[in-house]
């Protein structure tokens, strides 16, 4: 069966189940392996994408769900505004230690960011308590978040 | 080519097809003394971009930026033009590769500095020889050689063809720098793969692709040990996208079982789903009547026995109790522990004519290799492994069993490319664990508070008089060189869980137990910790080497206590808030860490952590050290309050994923203030010894705060502030 998804701007014909979830999609079907595969059950972040400019986790979205919104990966986030000043903070800040989770976090914080454009410590934590960092870069995180707000070097 | 051989160092210089000159050196680990060495490589292009092997595994503890550092820094290059490029594992070729222990900086530091230099020598020679100028008269810098009085100026690479016609260097003339004219090393340089992870590009095991792939599920008996009584993988078989169904046994742990049923498909969602079609009887009769409530109730009951063995015995500790003016006794226990790497145990494999090609996430990838040969009956050169970046290693890498079960799942499959991928639930339940303890602790101080005694039961798990890995008992562990009545004795249980080493091994449950405990002797005797760490410390020396690691420094340990006291302003503490204090060596490294802490509703707020450090001479990579500080504070908080432990019901693990074995979140992350104190010793690891200290830290605090006194990982913050 064949599913169409927008992905990254770009429509792409998929040939799969369509209650296989978006994650293994990305990863097996179209070659974007920059979305991480860390729970399958919605718990790490690492999965996390955009649709229509929301983070979700794409382990837990089928692709006939994903069908019809616009999905952002990590491959093309940098090239939406708050997609820019998160990644050019992460790369100033060498937020990652060993980088599995990164995707997740940037994908996070670049939505915190598009809604909320000065988030302080509590809204910073509301977005991304959901984003396990294994190696605890969250020092690192919270500054690149603030740094790409303006809010602070 | 020239090749010339000292005592020592290899070097061989060569020009490059094409362009270019390549340096293969290799270089013994002096500090090691047992011949081990370190190859490295070193590519100057014609553009004079310089490409230097990054031969250790790379798991985010920064070695692939390191290393290049360590090189760059003697052959005076500027950072911008090294490129570190990773490698296969192959002893032969590159030396030891292994990532563990704390070990990279103490063991790469001056081989890997005298590679840099020695590339620089043979550099500096080639010019000489070129401009007919002494090369006393010649200077380095950004990659290129001066001659200020012609001001002549040329690239390496422009030296590239006058260099591989001299004869190598004398080792006794390659002279290292100065820590004063050092410009990389004590910079803080991004990690070298920061940008392509940062843009999502494939780097991580789980990412690797090959053409034609195929994926693996694998399913192992919940109960550890258990063996294959009867498997139908018929239905298995028939999901459409099913490849190839088979079942096998590594062999790897001694306590045997190892069964598995492996499912390849065309895509690893399918063969994950089609385990729920498995239909396998598994002979876990024995296994099943293994359970971590067993084991406490157990080891409470042998905690008031004889303890089976002796471990540390000095003075006479049962009359010095007998005679202490006060005695103090506690239980201390903590739990089993997984590692969790976020990534996912994988590896990938391909096997064709007789030949296995492995793509693996390890930390010690020559383990897996040996492992591979005796698991297929091939030869050791028959055994390609690329190394690959892990996303998290922790200690769980230093196992190799992922490698095995690829191997044996791509042999079935002949041709084609497999890639074997454990669910988060694989990945907690078949694990091999921090391993739990039980102690049973009695003290005697005199009338000053001073400490006369000391005993511990240590119950731990093992057969035979022989403890599991990680489950042993370090016989330098502190005080109990500086008393002189100590009596430590070990009782040991049968378990069926494996254990491996995670973070900072046995210090990272040892700290809890003794900082905890050394805490509430304190306290009897109307003190605080870092009062009584003083006095047990005495005047500054170096106490006996132990079990080939260098002995405990007194005057470094007495420097870091000192250090984060002034840090914090100890002992006054904020209103409202508690401070407790916690101090460990471990890795070579010297960590005294204070905990600040509130209340709130119940719930325990750790506000702020100090830590003190003292790695050394030199801090190589200042912003990835304090990266590495602050990772192990946190995760060392997230065992003491999250509340990981592993349970074991009928022989198997229930945790199944990060709802029931909850790693940190953004939102408990407190304050970090980290500062290093430098000495006069050569530059040691950062990856564990930072961790420790903290527990204990946070223990204290709480009972600073509340007057209660935890003794159980992980902490009941519930209890003590009810």
């Amino acid at each position: 069966m064949t599913v169409l998804l927008n992905v990254n701007g770009t429509p792409r014909r998929v040939a799969a189940d369509p209650a296989k979830p978006l994650l293994w999609v990305l990863r097996e079907d179209l070659a974007m392996p920059g979305t991480k595969f860390g729970c399958g059950a919605g718990l790490c972040g690492a999965c996390t994408v955009h649709a229509d400019g929301e983070a979700i986790r794409s382990c837990q979205t089928s692709i006939a769900d994903a069908a019809g919104r616009k999905i952002t990966t990590i491959e093309a986030v940098a090239a939406t505004p708050a997609g820019k000043r998160i990644t050019e903070s992460w790369a100033v800040l060498d937020v990652p230690q060993c980088g599995y989770c990164q995707a997740g976090q940037i994908m996070a914080a670049t939505a915190l960011l598009a809604a909320n454009p000065r988030p302080d410590d509590a809204a910073i934590d509301a977005a991304m308590a959901g984003n396990i960092c294994r190696c605890a870069t969250y020092v690192r995180i919270r500054a690149a978040i603030k740094r790409a707000a303006g809010a602070g070097a | 080519m020239t090749a010339v051989i000292t005592r020592r160092m290899v070097i061989k210089a060569a020009l490059i097809a094409g362009g270019g000159l390549a340096f293969d050196i290799s270089a013994p680990v002096a500090a090691a003394g047992d011949g081990t060495i370190i190859n490295a490589f070193v590519r100057i292009a014609p553009d004079n971009s310089v490409s230097i092997g990054a031969s250790y595994p790379e798991i985010g503890q920064g070695a692939r930026t390191m290393l290049p550092m360590l090189i760059a820094e003697e052959m005076d290059l500027a950072w911008s033009q090294v490129r570190a490029v990773p490698t296969i594992a192959d002893e032969k070729a590159f030396g030891q590769q292994i990532t563990g222990g704390s070990e990279t900086t103490p063991t790469t530091w001056l081989p890997m500095r005298r590679v840099g230099a020695a590339v620089r020598q043979q550099l500096l020679a080639a010019a000489a020889a070129s401009w007919g100028v002494d090369v006393a008269s010649l200077t380095t810098a950004d990659g290129h050689v001066s001659h200020a009085a012609s001001g002549r100026r040329i690239a390496y690479a422009g030296l590239a063809e006058a260099a591989a016609k001299l004869p190598a260097p004398d080792e006794k003339t390659i002279r290292l720098k100065e820590p004063a004219q050092f410009r990389i090393i004590g910079t803080a340089r991004a990690g070298v793969d920061t940008p392509a992870i940062i843009a999502g590009k494939p780097l991580f095991g789980i990412d690797v692709s090959l053409p034609g792939l195929a994926y693996a599920a694998i399913e192992m008996c919940p109960a550890f040990g258990g063996t294959i009584a009867s498997a139908d993988l018929s239905k298995a078989s028939a999901v459409p996208g099913v490849i190839a169904t088979l079942t096998l046994n590594t062999g790897i742990n001694p306590g045997g079982g190892d069964d598995a049923v492996a499912i390849v498909a065309n895509s690893w969602w399918t063969a994950n789903k089609a385990r729920e079609t498995l239909a396998i009887k598994w002979n876990d009769a024995a296994q099943r009547a293994h359970s971590t409530a067993g084991y406490d109730t157990a080891a409470r009951k042998l905690l008031r026995q004889k303890p089976q063995a002796e471990l540390v015995r000095s003075g006479d500790a049962a009359a010095a109790l007998a005679q202490a003016a006060r005695r103090v006794e506690a239980d201390y226990h903590y739990p089993f522990l997984a590692h969790a790497t976020l990534e996912p145990q994988n590896c990938t494999a391909r096997f064709k004519d007789g030949a296995i090609e492995v793509w693996a996430p390890t930390q010690w990838p020559e383990d897996g290799r040996e492992l591979v040969t005796k698991a297929l009956g091939l030869p050791p050169s028959a055994v390609t492994i690329h190394l690959v970046r892990a996303g998290g290693g922790f200690g769980r890498r230093l196992q190799n069993d992922y490698m095995v079960q690829v191997a044996q799942i791509a042999r079935a499959v002949p041709g084609v490319p497999v890639k074997l991928i454990n669910s988060r639930s694989d990945d907690l339940r078949h694990d091999y664990y921090r391993p739990a303890g039980w102690h049973r602790l009695s003290a005697g101080i005199d009338a000053k508070g001073r400490l006369l005694a000391l005993t511990d039961h240590f119950i731990s798990f093992g057969a035979d008089g022989k403890t599991l890995r990680a489950a042993e008992f370090n016989k330098a562990e502190f005080p109990l060189q500086l008393l002189a009545n100590t009596d430590v004795g070990q009782t040991l249980m049968a378990t069926n869980v494996p254990t491996g080493w995670l973070r900072a091994p046995t210090s990272n449950a040892m700290a809890f137990v003794f900082q905890g405990f050394l805490d509430e002797v304190a306290a009897a005797g109307g003190r605080d910790l870092p009062t009584l760490m003083r006095e047990l410390l005495g005047p500054a020396r170096q106490l006996p080497d132990s079990d080939g690691m260098p002995g405990f420094n007194t005057g470094r340990a007495r420097a870091v206590i000192d250090k984060v006291c002034a840090m914090a302003d100890w002992p006054k503490t904020p209103p409202g808030k508690a401070r407790g204090f916690g101090f460990y060596f471990s890795h070579r490294g010297y960590f005294a860490e204070i905990v600040e802490i509130s209340l709130n509703q119940g719930e325990v707020i750790v506000e702020k952590v100090f830590v003190a450090g003292d790695i050394g001479s030199q801090i190589i990579n200042p912003g990835n050290a304090r990266q590495q500080v602050e990772g192990a504070i946190i995760e060392g908080l997230g065992q003491a309050i999250a509340g990981q432990a592993i349970e074991l019901v009928d022989g198997a693990v229930t945790q199944a994923n990060f709802d029931t074995y909850p790693l940190p979140r953004i939102d408990a992350t407190p304050a970090i203030i980290v500062e290093f104190v430098i000495s006069d010793f050569p530059p040691t690891g950062l990856g564990e010894p930072s961790l420790p200290p903290v527990i204990p830290a946070l223990a204290n605090a709480i009972h600073a705060a509340t007057g209660k006194r935890l003794r159980s990982l992980p902490l009941n913050v519930a209890l003590a502030a009810a």
